[in-house]
This record gives C-alpha cells, sequence and structure tokens, in this order.
C-alpha cells in the first residue's frame, strides 16, 4: 500500500518514546522521571517478583493446581511502570492478562489463584482496593472505564481510571466506544493497549493497516502515545504525565507499550510455536525489560545479585503460602453461587435455594 | 391525582428520583435538550442540570459501558436506548456485564441500572424499532425485566425499578404512550417488581399477557362475556422473574388458561408461562394452555402490521379453542 502524504503525516507524530535503551543506558535524560532509589530497587523487585510469579504460575497450571493463567514474562515494564504511576485512589479495570496491576494495586496472590481457578472469592476484591474483576470480553473493560472515569470526574475525586487491553483489543468497537466518549465527556481515563504484536496466532499486522495504534487516539481526539514497552521508566514516565493531564482536566490518554510476551498467549493449549518465529523471540529477549533495568539499577550500585536472589527467594515462599491459603478456601456450593445473585432474591432464584439447601443438606 | 399519560406518568417518576436521590443520572440518545424522541425526559435537564441529565454520543455499547462504569462510582444510571431493536449493539454491556456484576463480584460491587426502552408495534415504525426482544433479556441471569401497560404501573415499576440495586430492563410499549389517560397519584408510590395484576376478575379461562396485548385481551375478554364466557385478565407487568403465585392461583380457579403476547411464538416468555403452569397445575386443567403469539417470522414491514400483529379475535378465537377442547 502506497502512503499519502496526509497518512505519513499522521504516522510521524507517534514516535516510540523511550528513557532506557536494550543496555541500560539513558537515552533521553530529559524525560528521566523522577525516582528515588528505594522507588528504583521497589520497581526492580516487583518485575524480578512477577517473572517469578509467572513462571511459578505455569507451573502450578501444568500441575494442575491452577486454571486460567495467561502468561506476563516480557510485559513486566508496561505492566508494572504503569501501575506504579497511579495512587491508591485511581481505578484499574484489567483484561485477563493483566494480573500483576491488581496485585500491586492491593489484591492478594491467594485471591488472584483462586479467580485463576474459577472460585467467587477470587472476585470479592478487597474492601478499599479500586479494581474490578479481569475482563474476559475484550474491549469491555474499556466503555466501563470511561464510566468509572466520568464517576470520578462527577464525585471531584483527585482521581483516574486506567484500563488495559491488548493489540487485538484495539480492533474492537468497545475501544473505540470507550476512548471517544471519555473524549467526548473530557474524562480523566488512561486507556493502555499493550501491544505484544499478536493476539493469540494472528499478528498485528493483520488488525489493521495503521502503523500505530497509538494513532487510533486520532479518532477519539485524544492525546496518544506510543513508548517502549520493554522500558520501564518510559512506561512509568508516560503514564505519570497521562494521569496528571486526566487529573488536570485535558482528558483521556491512549498509551501503546510495544511490548512482547515470551510465553503463550494463555495455558489453555496455545502453542506460539506455530506462528512465531525463534528468530522474533530472540529477537525481543534482547529487549528484556529486566535486563536493561538491571544493568541500570547496577551502574547505579543499586542492585545486586544478592538482591535479587532474596527476592526470587522471597517470591517462591509467597507463592508457596498463597497457593496453601487459596486450597484452605472452602469449596462452593451452588447456594453460595445463588446467595450473589442479587440484593434480593427473585422468586425463581428463592425457590431454587430451597432445592438446593435440601440437596446440600444430604 | 392527575390524569397522565403513560409517557407523563414516566417522566413523572423519573423526576420524582431525580429530586430524590442526587446519585441518579438519566442519559441517552437525545435525552437532554430535545428532552427524547418520545419526550420522556421533558424538562428534566432544564430541572436538573446537564451534570444529572444529558446527552451521549450515539453508540449504545458505550452507553452501557458508561452505565455500568458510573456503577462502582456510586452512581445510579437510567439509561435510554432510543429503540430496543438497538439492544443487539449493548447486549453485551447489559446480559454479560452488568447482570453478571454482583455474582461475578462475589457481592462486592453491583450495577443499579435501569434501562429504559421504547418498542412495540402497531404504529408503523421502520425496521427494527419494534421487535418485541423481552424473551432475550429474560433468558439473561441477574436482570429484571419489566413491561407496565397503564399510566399507574408505569410510573410505581419505574420508581421502583430506579431504586432496586440491580439491573432492571424497563420496556416501553410505543402505542401505549399516549393512547389514554388515566389518573396517577401526584405524590410518589411504589409497585413491587415481579407481582403480576390481575386488571380483569374471571371464572371460566385464565389469558396471561403483558404490555399492549394486556388491552387486546381485555377487549378480547368484553367479547367473550358477550357469549357467556368470564375471562381473567392477568398483566404480568414483570416478565422474568415471572409471578407464578398470581397465575397459579388463577388457574386453580378457572382449569383453563392461554398466553398471549406480541413477540413471535419462539420468541417473548409464553413459553415460559405454559411450562410453569404444567409444572404446578396439570392436575387443575381441562385443556391444554394454548398461546396466541406472532408468526415466526422477522417483525413484519411497517403495511403488514395488521395482519401479522396478533389481534383481539386471536386472542378470542384461541380462548374458544380452549373452553371447546
Amino acid at each position: 500500500m502506497e502512503k499519502t502524504k496526509e497518512l505519513q503525516q499522521v504516522e510521524e507524530q507517534f514516535q516510540t518514546f523511550q528513557i532506557l535503551d536494550e543496555e541500560g543506558n539513558v537515552v533521553n535524560e530529559e524525560a528521566m522521571p523522577e525516582l528515588s532509589d528505594d522507588e528504583l530497587k521497589e520497581l526492580m523487585t516487583r518485575m524480578v517478583y512477577t517473572r517469578i510469579w509467572d513462571q511459578r504460575a505455569i507451573s502450578l497450571n501444568r500441575q494442575g493446581r491452577l486454571g486460567f493463567y495467561a502468561p506476563v514474562a516480557g510485559q513486566e515494564a508496561s505492566m508494572i511502570g504503569s501501575q506504579y504511576a497511579l495512587e491508591k485512589q485511581d481505578w484499574i479495570l484489567p483484561g485477563y492478562r493483566d494480573i500483576p496491576q491488581i496485585h500491586y494495586h492491593g489484591v492478594p496472590l491467594d485471591q488472584a489463584f483462586l479467580w485463576s481457578r474459577g472460585h467467587f472469592k477470587g472476585g470479592q476484591m478487597p474492601e478499599g482496593v479500586r479494581v474490578m474483576m479481569p475482563q474476559i470480553i475484550i474491549g469491555a473493560q474499556i466503555t466501563q472505564t470511561a464510566g468509572v472515569a466520568m464517576g470520578l470526574k462527577k464525585n471531584k475525586e483527585d482521581a483516574v481510571a486506567i484500563t488495559y487491553t491488548g493489540d487485538g483489543g484495539a480492533s474492537q468497537g468497545d475501544f473505540y466506544e470507550g476512548m471517544n466518549f471519555a473524549g467526548a465527556f473530557n474524562s480523566p481515563a488512561i486507556f493502555v493497549v499493550q501491544n505484544n504484536r499478536f493476539a493469540i496466532s494472528v499478528p498485528v499486522e493483520q488488525q489493521s493497516a495503521a502503523k500505530t495504534i497509538a494513532q487510533k487516539a486520532v479518532a477519539a481526539g485524544i492525546h496518544g502515545v506510543q513508548v517502549d514497552g520493554m522500558d520501564l521508566l518510559a512506561v512509568y514516565a508516560v503514564t505519570k504525565e497521562a494521569r496528571q493531564r486526566g487529573l488536570d482536566g485535558n482528558g483521556p490518554t491512549l498509551i501503546e507499550t510495544l511490548t512482547y510476551r515470551y510465553g503463550p498467549h494463555t495455558m489453555a493449549g496455545d502453542d506460539p510455536t506455530r506462528y512465531r518465529t525463534s528468530e522474533e523471540d530472540d529477537e525481543w529477549e534482547k529487549k528484556d525489560p529486566l535486563v536493561r533495568f538491571r544493568k541500570f539499577l547496577e551502574d547505579k550500585n543499586l542492585w545486586s545479585e544478592e538482591d535479587e536472589d532474596k527476592v526470587v527467594e522471597q517470591a517462591k515462599e509467597d507463592i508457596k503460602a498463597a497457593i496453601k491459603k487459596a486450597d484452605s478456601v472452602p469449596k462452593q456450593k451452588v447456594t453460595d453461587l445463588i446467595e450473589i445473585m442479587g440484593e434480593e432474591l427473585p422468586v425463581n432464584l428463592q425457590e431454587q435455594m430451597e432445592e438446593y439447601k435440601e440437596k446440600e443438606s444430604k | 391525582m392527575a390524569q397522565m399519560t403513560m409517557i407523563q406518568a414516566i417522566t413523572d417518576a423519573m423526576r420524582n428520583e431525580l429530586k430524590n436521590d442526587e446519585k441518579v443520572l438519566v442519559f441517552g440518545e437525545d435525552v437532554g435538550l430535545n428532552g427524547g424522541v418520545f419526550r420522556a425526559t421533558e424538562g428534566l435537564q432544564k430541572e436538573f442540570g446537564e451534570e444529572r441529565v444529558f446527552d451521549t454520543p450515539l453508540a449504545e455499547s458505550g452507553i452501557g459501558g458508561l452505565s455500568a462504569g458510573l456503577s462502582v462510582t456510586g452512581f445510579r444510571s437510567v439509561m435510554e436506548i432510543q429503540f430496543f431493536g438497538f439492544v443487539f449493539e449493548t447486549f453485551d454491556a447489559i446480559a454479560a456485564q452488568m447482570a453478571r456484576m454482583r455474582y461475578r463480584s462475589g457481592g462486592t460491587y453491583h450495577a443499579p441500572v435501569t434501562i429504559r426502552s421504547p418498542f412495540g408495534g402497531g404504529v408503523k415504525t421502520p425496521e427494527l424499532h419494534a421487535d418485541s426482544l423481552e424473551g432475550l433479556m429474560a433468558q439473561s441471569p441477574g436482570i429484571k425485566v419489566v413491561i407496565p401497560s397503564t399510566p399507574y404501573d408505569a410510573k410505581g415499576l419505574l420508581i421502583s425499578a430506579i431504586r432496586d440495586n440491580d439491573p432492571v430492563v424497563f420496556l416501553e410499549h410505543m402505542k401505549l404512550y399516549r393512547s389514554f389517560r388515566e389518573e396517577v397519584p401526584e405524590e410518589e408510590y411504589t409497585l413491587p417488581l415481579g407481582k403480576a395484576d390481575v386488571k380483569r376478575e374471571g371464572s371460566d379461562i385464565t389469558i396471561v399477557t403483558y404490555g399492549a396485548m394486556v388491552h387486546t385481551s381485555l377487549k378480547a375478554a368484553d367479547e367473550l362475556e358477550k357469549d357467556g364466557i368470564s375471562a381473567e385478565v392477568i398483566d404480568l407487568r414483570t416478565v422474568s422473574p415471572i409471578d407464578i403465585d398470581t397465575i397459579i392461583e388463577s388457574v386453580e380457579k378457572t382449569n383453563r388458561a392461554i398466553v398471549v403476547q406480541e413477540a413471535q411464538k419462539q420468541a417473548g416468555v409464553a413459553a415460559s408461562v405454559v411450562a410453569e403452569i404444567n409444572d404446578r397445575a396439570i392436575l387443575s386443567l381441562e385443556a391444554p394452555v394454548l398461546r396466541v403469539t406472532a408468526p415466526d417470522t422477522v417483525f413484519p414491514f411497517a403495511t403488514a402490521e395488521d395482519i401479522w400483529l396478533p389481534s383481539s379475535k386471536d386472542v378470542v378465537s384461541r380462548a374458544k379453542e380452549v373452553i371447546n377442547f
């Protein structure tokens, strides 16, 4: 397809924003976010922890001790960098892969595991933790975010709503509607598209002829930015800026993070070797967000092998304890499921409640 | 008391709730300054301001998502879908999101949303305005579906719907909007959701119905009376959940029943009513429970409505079939 001048001009406006290169060098000093040494270490801790969590989750899934699981290795910078830019009062509307973000926003590990297994307690978000349950319908979280952001604005809260989808999700109608609503109502929303290049087996090039996903913000008349999603500092910086934009009354932002998942789409039998080359995997492994951030911190004498080992041990220990805790949760009963259907049960469910109470008492 | 059309009663209910609860929001396409395409929200924006009553972009799914999102920040949305034939655009937001919000979150969140929408034939609307799609909603766990047939019912049921802490689909039959006036109290009152109303008492046959077919059935009951047949007309008012007790009580008295709906035979909720009667009162039945419905085609082109929509004649003839079984 030959590109018109107009199209080229649009594309030029969406250059990839980067702060750390693959070697851990700061290539954009001016954009460097203000983070203390302790905060930088905390961020690395979270990325290492999440990588271990991912490895353990895959293995626990294979053992049948976890259910649905969508791997996250490779996307740590995109997930953790963006969540770290939030405040406690901000709302997160995650997709099904976005478990690390809601964990660091306050959802305990054992609850994430219950959600994975398919237990109603997995969705019972702790009081005061402003997260929705992981969304399975790709795009639904986007229109809902427009609603949450509108509510925050109406309540005059100093808070934003952030949501996540993938590159495939950017083809959904709800993706456009959600961004467009937030734009039309000038609501404090942040839409993050984690472009990991594949929607299951379909490469991003087959989703759209648009060169970037960030430029889709133009259709909503809102700010859009493409960022190196393997660069934690860059993701943090653009999210922080988007948050301020929302709070200042300057509307929503679309952030496209260029990232990669090293593992399969989910643990439900997806085999990425069918649609990805090993060359591609190798190329993206060089961009590993942990590798470059580790180098960056080591250069500043803020990180050591010992630090890392400590995090790894801690993660393994926590996961073991969390799985044990999840195991101890009582099994679900049909009466439990009926109970949570409505504030007041309709007559059909009242009847069925009695029926199942009887059945469960035997 | 005031003489009100159904549309006025609906406006009155929304005005009451906007006044009563500052968290109530009314929004949709053209509901603000314009006052709605049927004047249902007439004057509400002027009275309560643009923060409370406002227009949205033209996107039903977005409107549904907006309502679901507003719910978790403490708002009580009264969203309008301009015509219920457009529900397909927002089916996920209603049936897969709001309806499941409480369940998915194990009770942490809930969606106190009222989805108002006009539907119904007999006024020669263009394509996909008049379709009866209540059956789709009635099959979705987690939603109540309310269909009033009178101004009095409309006001009391809509106030209840707005106050309900779970999603309610509130379907307003276009032909009933202004077809007659009725005494409606000016003060607030509520009618319980899930409760049917006996619109006419009778002893020979029970006619279970809802929406515009309530009036069609009442007309049929007048006809039947001339032939010495006493029909009891039950207006379901809520089609999900169905008020089984009122129906069974009536059937046990009359021993005969028909179910009348405007929707196609394969749609609506008539089959559910028949099944409930079969389950619970078969020993009282002198004849099978038959249905009056539209044919199983797509909703008719406007000029074919008269031959397609169920009429009082259809009701009379089906009732006699049951009586003479």
